[in-house]
């Protein structure tokens, strides 16, 4: 290679380098931003690494699987809870799991169901019987990255039911205002 | 070791290259694709959680990795250009972007129309869909900057800067979702060990990757060849073809 050839590979290697750098730093320094919700675990005990913890009131987002046998729904209107725990890999359920319950009012998801990965938007507050909780504006269901056919999710013993709603349900929803 | 590289420097050897190998790629392109979409969108099985819509999956997936796929051989070209000054680089770089703009675009549309039935939204600024947002908008930064300048020189520098300062975007795209969490889901068939698909999804899938990637090569085959007459229009190979042409 000649001469100039060299230098002009050596000034757009450093510049590259020089770039990863700083786009390294920033991503890490705001690495706790960019994460897009918080965990069960991390609202009662704060961040792993900085502690930080959502205060009461904040508005944020939390991010979990949905404890089976945990979901209640209002047979009158549409106002549901349930509660999340940690997303562990892989999926147990346990009793001393830390838990956090989100009450609802609105239309959930088609993904939803009890084990599946959900995103809420909302308050944190406390609700005396159950402790901290997320007075939701907006469910996200969260899919996972596992595809699988009808048949062979049968075999496995998973199946997926929608939410379904009575006309009722519906009409309490237009009646109150949203 | 490159020496066998150099006639393709040569704008005339490279374009008659192209017309070679243009009829090959897009007969396999039209197989693939058509094999492919139609076993895709037709006769693979319905998700058991998703239903027909995960369908979208066959056009999104292989959309959003060719965007930084698109990306990461145009940066190269950009650093060829850059240091060895290869004027066909900076042709086949202002080849590419367009191409690329497209598919991140595609990537982005699809992705919203699964997201509002399954997650329940059209978007969300989570490290993953916010970084491919910048990939399109890298993309429109290159184009425009091709564009900017009368003399295509300079164009190809400004835009070839700009290609690099970007390639940054590519590693954190690729790995948003095990770096932070997200709303959109991790990799499931580009990841070490099992793809978290049964084999009669994935062959499909693995067939319109093929197509799609083809029909890119294509795409690019046919700009790249343009690119080169405009900017060789004065040459006297390039007058000949178009007498050639006329007569």
């Amino acid at each position: 290679m000649n001469p100039r050839r060299k230098k002009r590979l050596a000034i757009v290697g450093s510049v590259l380098i020089g770039i990863s750098a700083v786009a390294g730093l920033v991503l890490y320094a705001l690495s706790q931003n960019i994460d897009l919700f918080f965990t069960p675990s991390e609202i009662t005990q704060g961040k792993k690494e900085t502690g930080l913890k959502p205060s009461l009131g904040q508005r944020i987002r939390i991010g979990g699987l949905v404890v089976p046998g945990s979901v209640k729904r209002d047979p009158e209107s549409l106002k549901v809870s349930f509660k999340l725990s940690d997303m562990t890999m892989p999926i147990v359920f346990k009793d001393s799991d830390i838990t956090i319950t989100v009450y609802y009012d609105g239309i959930l998801p088609d993904l939803f169901r009890e084990g599946q990965g959900i995103v809420a938007n909302g308050r944190l507050a406390e609700h005396p019987p159950t402790g901290l909780s997320i007075e939701a504006s907006e469910v996200l269901a969260k899919h996972d990255e596992n595809y699988m056919p009808a048949e062979l999710a049968e075999a496995a013993g998973k199946k997926h039911e929608k939410a379904t709603y009575t006309d009722k349900q519906l009409e309490s929803k237009k009646s109150s205002g949203y | 070791m490159w020496k066998w590289l150099h006639p393709y420097a040569n704008p005339e050897v490279s374009y008659h290259f192209t017309n070679k190998l243009l009829p090959w790629l897009s007969a396999l392109a039209a197989i693939f694709l058509s094999i492919g979409l139609v076993w895709a969108l037709l006769f693979a099985p319905a998700d058991y959680q998703q239903g027909h819509s995960f369908r979208i999956f066959y056009v999104h997936v292989p959309a959003a990795s060719l965007s930084m796929g698109i990306y990461f051989a145009m940066a190269i070209a950009a650093f060829s250009s850059l240091v060895w000054q290869l004027k066909l680089a900076d042709a086949s770089a202002a080849a590419m972007a367009p191409v690329g703009a497209a598919f991140t675009a595609i990537a982005l549309i699809t992705g919203a129309a699964w997201g509002k039935p399954m997650w329940g939204t059209w978007w969300i600024w989570d490290a993953r869909l916010t970084s491919e947002l910048i990939l399109l908008f890298l993309y429109l930064g290159v184009i425009a900057l091709h564009n900017a300048f009368e003399d295509k020189n300079l164009a190809g520098k400004a835009a070839g800067i700009l290609t690099l300062v970007g390639v940054i975007n590519i590693p954190i795209i690729k790995y948003s979702v095990d770096w932070w969490n997200t709303l959109h889901q991790g990799s499931t068939v580009s990841k070490l060990g099992k793809p978290s698909m049964s084999l009669d999804m994935l062959w499909p899938f693995i067939i319109c990757f093929i197509g799609f990637s083809l029909l890119v090569a294509v795409i690019i085959c046919l700009r790249f060849r343009n690119e080169i007459l405009a900017r060789n229009s004065i040459r006297p190979w390039v007058r000949e073809l178009v007498q050639k042409h006329n007569s």
